[in-house]
């Protein structure tokens, strides 16, 4: 070894070398100081810099979710509120419309009622003059005259018979006020009907009324911007995209099997054997095509009948027009999924040829033909039905969609925040990280130049007063932050 | 109404790429060679389970072909059988009932046995079909003990052109006097897999399990 002064003790050498570098290096201090101080400001500042722009690019994203989710929130509300309005409005076009009709009819009815009470009212005649008379002469003395005696007993026998027909003259005009009372019966009941429904559509539009009151709240709160709805409005985004992933994500079980189902006999139709550039089947690619157009054909069909609205053109569209293609939408569908039962008859086809060929390939003689009862039929009817009812679920997936792509962008956004923020703390995290590198190389650059140090102490010691001896001796590091 | 267009414009775009497409890049060519001289006629079942298997596994749009090895084999007259599957599956399972019942020739032709064995010339016709075919994946299936006899008036010292073409010996059964000595079947074999690779082929193989016939295709 060339820098080995002694090349029998390499120990000795490296020891010899050090203690000439020495002076050199104990003269290099402040520079090498600097060095370190400059190295790390080169690498800290940069990393400072970038963890601010991750926080400003956070604060600005998040103030940016927050106004999306408010508008999407005020969106939602001012949605929810029309419909409310709507159904108040059908309530009383419904109902309400009918009013003046009803109160006649009630009027009318109270008419008739009070007219039947007063017939009720009314008294029987009043009993005749000749009562009196009868008075007068039940005043007369009895005296034993045979005569008087026989013209009383005719007086008293006519008043009994006067007296019973008075007294079924009575009962008879009872028993009509009686049929007049329970005429009353009906006109009560249907009254206490009306006013049943009456009583039950007032409720319905107080239901709607407080509805209406919770959610002019939410929406004042939107507009105030208030926290607490910001975090609802999250965290019901957050469950909207949990949930709609899940029904997305049953739906491509629903796909998947759909695809499977026509992939096969798709040969038939494109041609097996038949291969796009990149190694697809042309039947595969086919299959596929099919279940797009009939999602597509789903997503109009919602779109047109305005239970989805991610395509405001459509949605905005004149009544009849949306109506035009909410009808072609569905005969489209309607086509396809003739289409999958023919398919499904055609996969079982194949499947039973190929089924046939193999067992004539297994065995030397030529196979019998395989018994065909109405069992053996019972899976093509299952794949014929599968066929037919897929497309039309699938249609259904625009609903979960539209949720998964609205509530998607603020759980994107917060998620992107949360990344950002995290690469802002990891990226001042490093930059504090070297500066305290930096720190430790300069204390290590001293411990080991201590020698030279230690006698620079020893003679500024001497040199000045003790009590400004004994001040720290700070290192050449600037503060960088 | 504008965006129903667009969509049904692109359905039709990838509907027409897919009809434009490379239609034989990834479609199978299998020449299989039936080895019909001399003790080797009895091998004959092995070959027809072989020939029913490939029928079972080639898709829509494969070709296949069967031909014997005799004295001299450079000839379209010892194809037994040939087909190149229709597109349509139905179509295709009725060509390979055909197929098998057309397999019934090779026991009646294999009944007169060859006084000679010409693999070379079986190879070189096979090459020939293949390349013919335009096939993505040409294999040629060698049914036969590799042992090559030639009369002295057949010229079969040429270069052989194996470009792109897999070679697969099955069922290389073993000879007296390989019994005797074992280093006549390994060279037999090694100078037939220099003769192939020197010739371009992609690659040589030997399966002699005919239990896993799937190895056949390197599976």
């Amino acid at each position: 070894m060339a820098w080995m002064l002694f090349p029998t003790n390499p120990a000795l050498s490296a020891l010899v070398l050090f203690l000439i570098l020495l002076p050199f290096l104990y003269a290099a201090r402040d520079p090498v100081h600097r060095l370190f101080g400059a190295l790390v400001r080169t690498v800290a500042q940069p990393l400072r810099l970038a963890a601010r722009w991750f926080d400003a690019a956070a604060i600005a994203m998040r103030q940016r979710n927050e106004v999306v989710l408010l508008a999407e929130g005020r969106a939602e509300i001012t949605q929810a509120i029309q419909r409310e309005f709507e159904r108040v409005t059908a309530i009383v076009r419904r109902d309400l419309q009918g009013y003046p009709a009803l109160q006649r009819r009630l009027l009318d009815e109270i008419t008739r009622i009070e007219e039947d009470y007063t017939k009720c009212g009314e008294v029987p005649p009043p009993p005749p003059e000749w009562i009196k008379a009868v008075e007068t002469m039940a005043k007369i003395r009895h005296t034993g005259d045979g005569l008087v005696q026989k013209i009383l007993e005719q007086i008293s026998s006519s008043i009994v018979d006067i007296y019973d027909k008075v007294l079924a003259e009575y009962r008879r005009s009872y028993k009509d006020r009686h049929k007049i009372l329970e005429g009353f019966q009906p006109f009560w009941r249907s009254l206490e009907q009306t006013l049943t429904r009456v009583s039950k559509n007032l409720t319905g539009l107080e239901e709607s009324a407080h509805r209406i009151d919770a959610q002019m709240e939410k929406y004042e709160q939107i507009v105030a911007r208030s926290d607490n709805v910001v975090q609802a409005l999250t965290s019901s985004a957050a469950t909207q995209f949990v949930t709609a992933a899940l029904v997305v994500a049953i739906a491509i079980g629903g796909a998947f099997v759909n695809f499977w189902l026509i992939a096969r006999p798709m040969a038939a139709m494109v041609g097996g054997g038949e291969y796009l550039a990149g190694g697809l089947e042309a039947a595969h690619v086919a299959a596929l095509v099919i279940l797009l157009v009939e999602a597509a054909m789903g997503l109009f069909l919602m779109e047109s009948l305005r239970i989805t609205h991610l395509f405001p053109r459509i949605y905005n569209m004149q009544d009849r027009m949306r109506m035009r293609l909410a009808w072609i939408a569905f005969g489209i569908l309607l086509i396809l999924a003739g289409v999958e039962v023919a398919l499904a008859v055609m996969r079982d086809l194949i499947i039973a040829a190929d089924l046939e060929l193999k067992r004539g390939l297994a065995t030397a003689t030529s196979a019998t033909p395989m018994e065909t009862s109405w069992v053996t039929k019972i899976p093509v009817a299952g794949q014929m039905i599968l066929g037919f009812v897929l497309p039309f679920a699938l249609a259904f997936v625009a609903i979960p969609l539209e949720y998964l792509i609205s509530s998607g962008r603020t759980v994107l956004g917060v998620v992107v925040v949360g990344v950002m923020r995290s690469v802002a703390l990891v990226l001042r995290m490093a930059s504090n990280v070297s500066r305290h590198l930096a720190t430790a190389l300069v204390m290590l650059y001293d411990i080991i130049i201590f020698l030279p140090i230690l006698i620079e102490r020893a003679i500024r010691s001497r040199q000045l007063p003790p009590d400004v001896s004994e001040m720290p001796r700070h290192g050449g590091l600037r503060k960088t932050g | 109404m504008k965006t129903l267009a667009r969509l049904v414009f692109l359905v039709l775009a990838v509907l027409a790429v897919a009809g434009c497409a490379d239609k034989k890049t990834y479609a199978r060519a299998v020449y299989v060679l039936v080895d019909t001289s001399g003790t080797y006629t009895k091998e004959l079942d092995k070959a027809n389970q072989l020939v029913n298997y490939l029928l079972g596994t080639l898709n829509p749009g494969d070709s296949l072909a069967v031909a014997r090895v005799k004295s001299r084999s450079f000839s379209e007259k010892d194809i037994v059988a040939k087909a190149t599957f229709a597109k349509d599956p139905l179509q295709a399972n009725a060509q390979k009932r055909a197929f098998k019942e057309q397999m019934a020739k090779l026991a009646q032709l294999a009944k007169t046995g060859s006084a000679y064995t010409d693999i070379t010339g079986g190879i070189l016709q096979a090459a020939e079909f293949l390349n013919e075919t335009g096939a993505g994946r040409k294999t040629i299936l060698i049914f036969s003990d590799m042992q090559e006899e030639l009369d002295k008036q057949t010229m079969r010292n040429i270069p052989l052109n194996l470009t792109g073409i897999d070679v697969v010996a099955l069922n290389v059964t073993k000879l007296g006097t390989d019994n005797m000595d074992p280093r006549r079947y390994t060279g037999r074999l090694e100078q037939w897999e220099k003769r192939v690779r020197a010739a371009g082929a992609t690659d040589w193989r030997m399966v002699n399990d005919l239990e896993h016939l799937e190895r056949v295709f390197g599976g």
